[in-house]
Formats: C-alpha cells, sequence, structure tokens
C-alpha cells in the first residue's frame, strides 16, 4: 500500500537511477543524459529505457550500468517489478536478456567472459578514489601547502566540501578508511596512508587520473548530444 | 607543409584512413554492426568545427580526389600513413585494408606510408600474409586493433603467445612501428578492454620495436602515461586527442597535452588526424596556434615551443618511419627527455 508518505513512484525510481553511476565516469546515468524514460504504472510495476553515447561502448560497463539500474529501480518504493532496456546498443540483447532473468554476467556473454564484473568495479572505484583526491587535495596546493605537508593530514582536518563527501563514499564502498580519524592520502589498492616521499608521484598520478577521466566524460557528453537531440531525464539537475 | 610567422612545418599525418562503409559493402546478417560501426565514426566528426562536418553520405565514402584535396592541398600535409582497419566480419572488402589504401598511392608515388596488420587468431596463414604484404607495400609498420572480432572471438590481447609470434616476425621482417588501438571488447570481456598493461610487456620484450600507442590510449590516458614514461621505445599517437578535443573540449584538450608533455614529453607525441573523422586543416592550423588558457589549473605543466609542434606535427613521425625532411624543416636535435626536468626525478622516486 502506497501511504500518503511516499514519494510518487516515478518519482522515487528516477531518484533510484540517479544513484546508479557510470563506473568509467563516475558520474550518475541521470545527469550523463543516459537515462531516456522512467515510468511506473498503478501496478508497480517500473520501466526504464536507457541509452549510451555510441553503439560500441564498452559491454561490461554498459551491463553493470543496466544491472545497477534494474537493482535501484527494483528497491525504490511503490515498484513491485521492474523492467530495464537498454536501446542502440550492439550487445542489448544480451544484456537486457541477461539483467531480466538475473543471470550475471558470465551467463549472459556466453563463452566470452569468465568473471563476473566486481574486479572491474573495484579497478575503476581506485581510480574514482585517486581522482577525488586530486578534487580534494589541488585546493589544498593552490593555498599554499607543499605536497609532503598533506601525509600527516585527515579526512576530519579538512573543510566540509562536495568533494570531500564523494571522496569518502567512494573510499567507503572499497572498504576503506573514510573517517574523520583516517590519513588523507592512501593508496587505494592497499588502505595505507601514503608517506611523505611517495606524495608527489601519488598526488600527480591522482591530478592524470582526473583529467583523464574528466577528458572521456567531455568526449561522451558530445558524443551523446551528437547521437541524440533530447535530453535525458534527469540531465538538467547536472 | 604549413608555414606560420615565420615557421615552417614538415606535416607527417600519422593515422588516416581511406575507407569504404557504404551499404553496397556491408555483410549480409552484419548490417547492424557495418552501421553501427561508421554511425559511431561519424558521431565522432561531430566534435570537429560545424564547417568541416560531411553528410553521412559522403563519409561513409568518399573519393580519392576528395581525400587528396582534404589531405594535401588543403591539410598541409607532406606525408600519409595509412593505418588499416580489416573488419572483414562486418565489410565484405574490409573497411579500410592495405590493399585498397595503396590503389591511391599508385597515382601519387610518395605521398603515402603503407602500414598494414596482423591479427594473431589467423595463425601460420596470418603470418604468410604479413610477409607477402610486407614485400608488396613495403610496409614499416602495422596498425593493430586488439577488439576486432573474428568468428566468434571478441578481441585479443599483445602478449597471448600467438602475438609474441607474430611481433617476432616484424623483427625479422624490418616492421619496427607497431600502431596499437584499443577498442571496447576483448577476451575475456570481464576484462578492461582498454587496458594497456599488455603494451606494457610487449615493449619490454621487444625493445627493438616501437610501439605506438594510438588515440593515447583513450579512454585511459592515465594508464597509457605511467606505462609509457617507464618504456623508451613506447610513444603516443594523438589521433583523436585533437580532433576529438581541441575543438569541443579546449580547457580537457589543453590539460590531455600537458599530461602528455609532462609523462612522455615531446619527442614521443605524433600528429594523427584520424582523417575522415576529421580532416588536417583546422587541426594543424589550430594546433599551431594553440597554448595553454590562463589559469592556475594549467600553470605548472611544460610549455610546447613552436620547436616542439614541429616534432610533433612531423618530424617525429618521420624519424621512425624514416621520411627525408628537407633541411629548412628540421629543428636541431637536443632533448630526449621528457619535457619536465621534475617527471624524471619523480619517476626514479616510483
Amino acid at each position: 500500500m502506497i501511504t500518503s508518505l511516499s514519494v510518487e513512484p516515478t518519482g522515487a525510481a528516477l531518484a533510484a537511477l540517479a544513484t546508479v553511476r557510470d563506473p568509467e565516469l563516475d558520474e550518475p546515468i541521470t545527469s550523463l543524459g543516459f537515462v531516456v524514460a522512467c515510468s511506473v504504472s498503478a501496478g508497480g510495476h517500473a520501466q526504464v529505457r536507457l541509452r549510451l553515447p555510441t553503439y560500441f561502448c564498452a559491454p561490461n560497463f554498459a551491463y553493470l550500468m543496466v544491472a545497477d539500474a534494474y537493482d535501484a529501480v527494483s528497491a525504490a518504493d511503490g515498484v513491485g517489478s521492474a523492467e530495464v532496456v537498454l536501446e542502440d546498443h550492439f550487445a542489448a540483447g544480451a544484456i537486457n536478456g541477461g539483467v531480466a532473468a538475473r543471470s550475471g554476467f558470465v551467463a549472459s556473454f556466453d563463452g566470452e567472459a569468465v568473471s563476473e564484473l566486481h574486479q572491474l568495479r573495484a579497478d575503476f572505484l581506485r581510480k574514482a578514489v585517486m581522482a577525488g583526491t586530486d578534487q580534494v587535495c589541488r585546493p589544498l596546493l593552490s593555498a599554499g601547502r607543499e605536497p609532503a605537508e598533506l601525509h600527516s593530514l585527515t579526512l576530519g582536518e579538512l573543510p566540509a566540501s562536495a568533494a570531500l563527501d564523494r571522496l569518502r563514499r567512494r573510499r567507503a564502498e572499497l572498504g576503506l578508511a573514510a573517517g574523520d580519524d583516517s590519513p588523507l592520502v592512501i593508496d587505494p589498492r592497499t588502505g595505507a596512508a601514503v608517506g611523505s616521499e611517495g606524495l608527489p608521484l601519488h598526488l600527480r598520478r591522482a591530478r592524470t587520473t582526473r583529467v583523464s577521466i574528466e577528458a572521456n566524460a567531455g568526449i561522451c557528453s558530445g558524443l551523446l548530444r551528437r547521437r541524440y537531440a533530447t535530453p535525458g531525464l534527469g540531465e538538467e539537475d547536472k | 607543409m604549413y608555414e606560420k610567422n615565420g615557421e615552417k612545418y614538415f606535416v607527417v599525418d600519422g593515422h588516416l584512413h581511406y575507407w569504404n562503409a557504404a551499404p553496397d559493402n556491408w555483410v549480409a546478417g552484419q548490417e547492424q554492426y557495418a552501421k553501427g560501426w561508421i554511425d559511431c565514426f561519424y558521431g565522432y566528426m561531430g566534435l570537429g568545427p560545424p564547417d568541416t562536418h560531411w553528410p553521412i553520405e559522403k563519409f561513409q565514402k568518399y573519393s580519392q580526389d576528395d581525400l587528396m584535396r582534404d589531405v594535401f592541398e588543403s591539410g598541409h600535409v607532406d606525408v600519409a600513413i595509412f593505418q588499416p582497419t580489416y573488419l572483414l566480419e562486418w565489410y565484405k572488402e574490409g573497411f579500410n585494408t592495405t590493399e585498397r589504401n595503396s590503389l591511391m598511392g599508385e597515382k601519387h608515388p610518395g605521398r603515402f606510408v603503407y602500414n598494414t596488420r596482423w591479427d594473431p587468431r589467423d595463425g601460420d596463414e596470418g603470418l604468410k600474409t604479413l610477409q607477402r604484404n610486407v614485400e608488396r607495400f613495403g610496409s614499416k609498420g602495422v596498425k593493430l586493433y586488439t577488439a576486432e572480432w573474428n568468428n566468434t572471438s571478441r578481441g585479443w590481447k599483445l602478449t597471448d603467445p600467438g602475438a609474441y609470434r607474430y611481433l617476432a616476425a616484424c623483427q625479422d621482417l624490418g616492421v619496427k612501428n607497431i600502431h596499437v588501438h584499443k577498442g571496447p571488447t576483448i577476451w575475456p570481456l570481464d576484462k578492461d578492454a582498454f587496458d594497456v598493461s599488455d603494451v606494457d610487456h610487449a615493449a619490454t620484450d621487444f625493445p627493438e620495436l616501437n610501439f605506438i600507442v594510438e588515440h593515447v590510449g583513450l579512454p585511459r590516458i592515465e594508464d597509457f602515461c605511467f606505462m609509457a614514461v617507464q618504456e623508451p621505445n613506447v610513444y603516443a599517437g594523438l589521433a583523436v586527442v585533437i580532433g576529438g578535443l581541441m575543438h569541443a573540449r579546449p580547457r580537457f584538450f589543453a590539460k590531455v597535452m600537458g599530461e602528455l608533455l609532462f609523462w612522455l614529453g615531446e619527442d614521443k607525441l605524433l600528429f594523427g588526424s584520424d582523417y575522415a573523422i576529421w580532416e588536417p586543416k583546422w587541426q594543424v592550423e589550430g594546433f599551431v596556434d594553440w597554448d595553454y588558457p590562463d589559469g592556475e589549473e594549467f600553470s605548472d605543466y611544460p610549455a610546447l615551443s613552436a620547436a616542439g609542434k614541429k616534432k610533433i606535427l612531423g618530424l617525429n613521425a618521420a624519424k621512425l618511419y624514416g621520411i627525408e625532411v628537407p633541411a629548412e624543416f628540421r629543428v636541431p636535435v637536443q632533448a630526449g627527455a621528457p619535457a619536465a626536468a621534475e617527471s624524471a626525478k619523480l619517476v626514479t622516486e616510483a
């Protein structure tokens, strides 16, 4: 039963989609313009349509987005069942069928994959932590701090910011320390604090990782705009 | 050649194509892939200046005259290097084969360099074809597309045992320049298809070969930079970086150039227009005029002088391919180290 406290179901489903990220670009699929349609029927059946910048976007990341969208929407208030369809993609049949049947990546791509995508997702979360480290550290360096000084700082000593919140969330997702007393700069592979001698190189790598992800996002959004004339649902909230 | 402000640039286009992707060349039953591929390329063209966009019909199949005019007459290019991509699963005569490219050169001697290709999944037969192509076309380089589909396989890695046989053959045949283009699929599909760690291994194991990573490893520029800084025989092909970012996203372009100059330096970067995705004219002219925007975020990137631009636009590729460059276009040889002394320091700390 839908109570008066519930968000209207389609709104709840769209809000759920805003929690789904493109693992490579580390941005919500809504603000990237990937959500074409989202509706929930009176009976609680959600229907979602997704799109990507090209016909040949990597199938493993595409699968993760469709599967995550399915899980997020299925759990939204007022949704009893869900159908998520990726459009205009070379592997749409395998992905849509596999996600609908909840059969996993290996079974969806018979003979072409050997593992599920946990490792891939973790690899890209680590990249997101590196990029996020640059987002948080660059303002400190611009304000005149030396790279080597940053090794003694903890997350709790930094001024509040959206970038800091985001970095904490990405670290937590990887199971890495994200509390106030955790070191600011850590190796995302081991979770160990980066020592002062390793900091300049680590920060340099963090910066390059951020530039790479942002440049990719720039190309993807340009391609999406060329491919589709209309904005996606939630894209204007960017 | 291109001349601006008294500086003369010898232009080697290190990455271009003469393709046929029109419906007459689509394999029956594979039309959606053949169409999807060229539509995807067409999207990239949209990232260039609007007055350089073509109608899709011309983009699918352009003429030899179009290419000669766009690349040499108005595009400032002196020598162009064909990088074939076969895609025989989708295109009947191939998308852009060595044979098709060679048709151009018969009429225009001295203008083109014909790279060929191989695919380790073609086994012994492919090795014979490689040798034949090297004899017939004088190839000094190959273009490898690791995401190419071959029967039921969706891709391969340079570290596959079959690939090492081909790399050894390249070394024996004098095919010194290995251009690597990563794509969206690989075997197995759960791995990151754009990962460049296989290039790292191959570059270490074949030190006499040069590995030019096309599109600077996009979308994995960071992995590429961290790998390339450690390998003296790894280079970056700038196709897509200039075409896809310089006009559409100038601030990102500046950052990517800054990163490449920081990690690799100006001696390791090779211009490529990726024609017919983008015409070289606006890319060459824009790159010669290019400098970092104002702003703190760009302030510590290595500067790029006219001499550095000459290397990137032609001299670096001329060196790898043994192309004779008239004296008026050369620059004094000195560098060789990455642009920033700081980077060398960082690397020794790694």
